[in-house]
């Protein structure tokens, strides 16, 4: 009988030996320390920020070239390609705009997934030929890019200039998420940490705007100015509650090199979409400038209306942004064939 | 070679086959884009989806036919497909072939035997057959009554056969001509039951479980947009699939149940394992052992794959064609052969034929008895807004296998895999959700329905699409109608001009047009004129800012209604408003109300113009629940959605 509650005792009481007792107490030790240690490290007292702060830090540089300020070319033609050269060639030559051995960014209007036909977006054989004059200047990148409003990927491909712009030699940078940046525009009300398409713009010396003439109900018109709609991501469509103003901070955001202004066929109607021939009337002019506003301004008459009937006009004009008296300036008229 | 290694290559191949074809299914013009990659093939080769689109719909269309050779090949061959070809059944393989490399042999013959489970993919298969087989019976049971000449006619060439029968004394003719006319009689009560009834209708649920339409949408939806990023470079925008954590965590647990046994849902799910099982009864070759030099060691069960047992009596209907049992028979006594195992084959699944019809019954009630929710006539739901070229919602049903082919390829990523929107029954089939993706359904594009395997949605040409050419009379292929919501609509509700939805609207002429209307604007007391100079207005009362009225949106007018248009406000300054001209100079007199106007376009839907393309609704700013949302009204492919007269 003993025996068996000895055993017994011994089972329900099992002792620990001392070095089992030592090893365990240091590893506990070393446990409770390493999570103190996370544990205080990583305390923070403050609650999360609301929203992402402001990055005042970034700059869009000037682009436009000081030698060049105040030029505008209004040329006659039917042939894009051909009445492009002509223009500029009337302004001095690509040569004048561009340096050798500098970046080219064309700003095209890639919008739409519709074929060139429509005339919604900029049409390939004018981004061919800008992209090749480009070249021909001297210049050892040219990039072309959008963030368009319908799929890019379809829109690049279906309007034609992504066939166009590789074959002349041009890089197409497609709008991915990282190549935007939150940007707030000095002195701008509405570009406020917003994202912008900025690493497209950083890398390069020069910008060129390429942009058709169509109607826009919202706005009046949609020309060169509109056309850096494109540059904005996010939920830039709230911005519709304040068009002209959004277009005045656009003229703001970027000086560009030359602007590009495509009025050989002008949508008449149904713009910015287009979707028929019957939108579509030629007006046979194409206009290069190094100031949007005043492209703009002589741009209006293609869409009989006057500069004062577009409201963003008058307001890009106030803020500096350029002169809608584009007589004013060094004026080219010229026809081609 | 040994023949394993042979198997393995084979495996290998159409793994990477398979997840080539994946790749390539991006819309684009590059040699890794789709061009003519035939990337539907997989799916064309597995002759389940050729059978149950042929039970649901009478046809066999076309790339479909290739089943008709894994089919025949089965029939002669057994289940080469599974072992060989089957890149769901290679992944299967090699889980559980790296899960299980260390155990003891003992523990893997014992995790390869045959488990009465195995029986449970047989189940699988004729209740979704069942589900798929309803019109195919109608049809069959409708034959007396919409054809009594062609039924009696073959009744009576019946009853003549017996009794020719019965006077050559072959058999006994008065028991033929009593069993004819007993299923004559329950043919023609069943007929005239079913006629105009809702008892049988067909369903097309095999995708859920067949390895190839599974294998697709699983990586098509839940692999790719994981692994979609600057080494791998598909879609310029990261994807959004809604439910793809149901559809992954499907194919996950398949996968990781090779940790358990190997293989194993090509043992106990797979419903196109078990056709296969069915098919390979009468093969001409099967695994089995040579009369003598069998040791009874049983490593041959070793790395059985199928769980079919080499070593006992073989059940050929489980045995996968994965040849590890001849590479581990160090007797050689394991062969390929015409005849049948020394040790004895069940060349047939062991099936009892009450279990086999009670769910058949089971697969056939089960349509009728989702079609009783309506959803595919008076209950339809507006918010399931099919692809372009979508058939009427039955007969689509009928056809969707739920590959998720048509998601993959889709530019924009507005085709979404459905939850319950579309029933129990469209659980996984594509709908358009305009809040998701990169723009809405692009106007011009085709790519859905040329890549549908079964035509669930039909390949349509870009003139039928667009209602070009010989299809002038007929018009654009319409999904939807957009509807504006008045009460969220930033014009209609909040008096902010906006009209993004007119702006983005593709079509010719523009399916949302806009009125003008000038409202008052809300300000904290009311304005008096002061003065006027020119086109400068001098005011009383509460502050007008400029950033906010400014903006060439604005207007007023001064006084009382006298007909005069309102002004616009250019600019706001010290020195009053500035007008851009001023018709009140003759008429206003100081002390005059300044009533401040906005100037608003309110955006109407035009249904003639709308063919729901959901543009508008995708860039409607209102993000959340947008102001303007499409919904299937109107939508071409069922007449009954018809909106106009």
């Amino acid at each position: 009988m003993n025996q068996t509650t000895e055993e017994e005792i011994l089972l329900t009481e099992p002792s620990i030996d001392r070095r089992e007792f030592l090893g365990r107490c240091t590893r506990a030790g070393l446990s409770v320390a390493a999570a103190g240690t996370l544990g205080i490290g990583f305390y923070d007292s403050h609650p999360p920020e609301g929203s992402v702060a402001e990055n005042g830090s970034l700059r869009i540089p000037d682009y436009s070239r000081a030698e060049m300020k105040g030029h505008i070319c209004i040329a006659r033609g039917t042939d894009r390609a051909a009445t492009v050269r002509q223009a500029f060639a009337a302004l001095g030559g690509m040569e004048a705009f561009v340096n050798p051995g500098e970046r080219v960014l064309l700003k095209v209007n890639a919008a739409f997934a519709s074929p060139p036909s429509l005339g919604a977006t900029s049409h390939p054989d004018l981004v061919e030929a800008v992209v090749g004059m480009c070249l021909e200047a001297g210049a050892s990148q040219v990039i072309v890019t959008d963030n368009p409003i319908n799929d890019p990927a379809s829109c690049f491909a279906l309007t034609g200039i992504e066939a166009a712009a590789r074959q002349a030699g041009a890089r197409i940078v497609l709008p991915r998420e990282a190549l935007f940046r939150r940007f707030s525009l000095n002195g701008g009300r509405l570009i406020r940490n917003w994202p912008v398409l900025y690493d497209p713009l950083t890398k390069v010396h020069r910008v060129i705007g390429m942009a058709p003439v169509k109607d826009h109900h919202r706005s009046g018109a949609s020309m060169t100015l509109k056309n850096w709609y494109g540059l904005l991501g996010g939920r830039r469509n709230i911005f519709h509650q304040d068009i002209h103003t959004i277009i005045q901070e656009l003229a703001l955001l970027v000086r560009p090199t030359a602007v590009v202004l495509d009025g050989i066929q002008t949508m008449i109607s149904n713009g910015p979409t287009g979707g028929s021939l019957s939108d579509l009337k030629p007006t046979g002019t194409l206009i290069v400038s190094t100031d949007p506003v005043a492209a703009d301004a002589a741009g209006a008459a293609l869409l009989n209306k006057q500069p004062g009937d577009l409201p963003f006009i008058a307001k890009a004009e106030t803020a500096e942004a350029g002169t809608a008296d584009y007589r004013s300036l060094v004026l080219k008229e010229i026809h081609t064939g | 070679m040994k023949i394993v290694t042979a198997r393995r290559i084979s495996q290998f191949f159409f793994f990477l086959l398979f997840l080539w074809f994946c790749v390539v299914s991006t819309l684009g013009e590059q040699w890794w884009q789709l061009r003519g990659w035939p990337v539907n093939w997989m799916i064309q080769l597995d002759p389940l989806v050729g059978l149950a689109t042929l039970l649901t719909t009478g046809t066999l269309y076309a790339g479909l036919l290739w089943g008709l050779l894994t089919l025949v090949l089965t029939i002669v061959l057994g289940r080469f497909f599974c072992g060989w070809v089957c890149p769901f059944g290679a992944l299967h393989q090699a889980v559980g072939w790296l899960a299980n490399r260390r155990r003891k042999a003992s523990r893997m013959m014992a995790a390869n035997r045959y488990r009465r489970g195995q029986g449970v993919k047989y189940a699988i298969i004729v209740f979704l057959l069942g589900a798929a087989a309803g019109d195919l019976l109608d049809r069959l049971l409708a034959l007396p009554v919409n054809m009594p000449l062609v039924a009696g006619g073959i009744g009576a060439g019946l009853l003549l056969l017996g009794t020719v029968a019965h006077y050559s004394k072959s058999m006994s003719g008065l028991r033929w001509a009593v069993s004819v006319v007993c299923i004559a009689i329950v043919w023609l009560l069943l007929g005239l039951l079913t006629d105009g009834s809702r008892l049988l209708a067909a369903s097309l649920q095999t995708g859920l479980l067949d390895p190839i339409p599974l294998f697709y949408r699983s990586v098509n939806l839940t692999l790719l947009p994981l692994v979609d990023g600057r080494l791998l470079s598909l879609s310029s925008a990261s994807r959004i699939y809604p439910g793809a954590l149901v559809i992954g965590a499907l194919f996950w647990t398949a996968v990781l149940l090779n940790l358990r046994i190997p293989r194993f849902y090509c043992r106990f799910v797979c419903p196109l394992g078990a056709l296969f099982g069915l098919l390979g009864k009468n093969a001409l070759w099967r695994i089995g052992q040579k009369p003598d030099g069998c040791t009874a060691c049983g490593a041959c069960d070793r790395h059985c794959e199928g769980g079919c047992e080499p070593a006992a009596t073989i059940r050929t209907a489980e045995c996968v064609l994965c040849m590890n049992c001849l590479d581990d028979c160090r007797h050689g006594v394991m062969g390929y052969h015409l005849h049948a195992s020394a040790a004895g084959e069940m060349a047939a699944p062991d099936l009892s034929r009450r279990a086999v019809a009670a769910t058949l019954f089971s697969g056939l009630t089960a349509a009728p008895l989702a079609r009783l929710a309506g959803l595919t006539d008076a209950a339809w739901n507006p918010d399931v807004i099919r692809p372009p070229g979508s058939l009427p919602e039955a007969e689509f049903l009928q056809r969707c296998i739920k590959c998720g082919q048509c998601m993959r390829i889709c530019p924009t990523n507005v085709i979404q895999p459905a939850g319950l929107q579309a029933g129990v029954e469209g659980i996984w089939t594509p709908m358009l959700n305009f809040r998701m993706g990169t723009s809405g359904c692009q106007q011009g594009c085709i790519a859905c329905g040329n890549l549908c395997p079964t035509s669930a949605i039909r390949p349509l040409s870009v003139d039928e699409r667009l209602g070009r050419k010989s299809f002038a009379s007929r018009g654009p292929v319409r999904i939807g109608t957009a509807f504006v919501d008045r009460g969220r609509c930033l014009p209609w509700a909040m008096d902010r001009p906006c009209i993004v939805c007119q702006e983005n609207c593709p079509v010719s002429p523009k399916a949302i047009f806009t009125r003008s209307e000038y409202r008052p604007v809300r300000l904290e007391g009311e304005l008096q004129l002061q003065g006027m100079t020119d086109n400068r207005l001098l005011f009383h009362g509460p502050a007008v800012p400029a950033e906010q009225f400014a903006t060439g949106d604005y207007y007023l007018t001064v006084g009382d209604d006298r007909g005069l248009p309102p002004a616009r406000i250019s600019a706001i300054g010290a020195g009053g408003i500035v007008l851009e001209k001023n018709p009140f100079a003759g008429t206003a007199a100081e002390g005059d109300r300044i009533t401040l106007l906005v100037r608003l376009q309110l955006p109407f839907v035009d249904p003639a113009h709308c063919i729901g393309c959901g543009i508008c609704e995708h860039e409607c700013p209102v993000k959340g629940r947008r102001a303007i949302r499409v919904t299937a009204e109107n939508e071409t492919r069922v007449r009954e959605h018809r909106l106009l007269l």
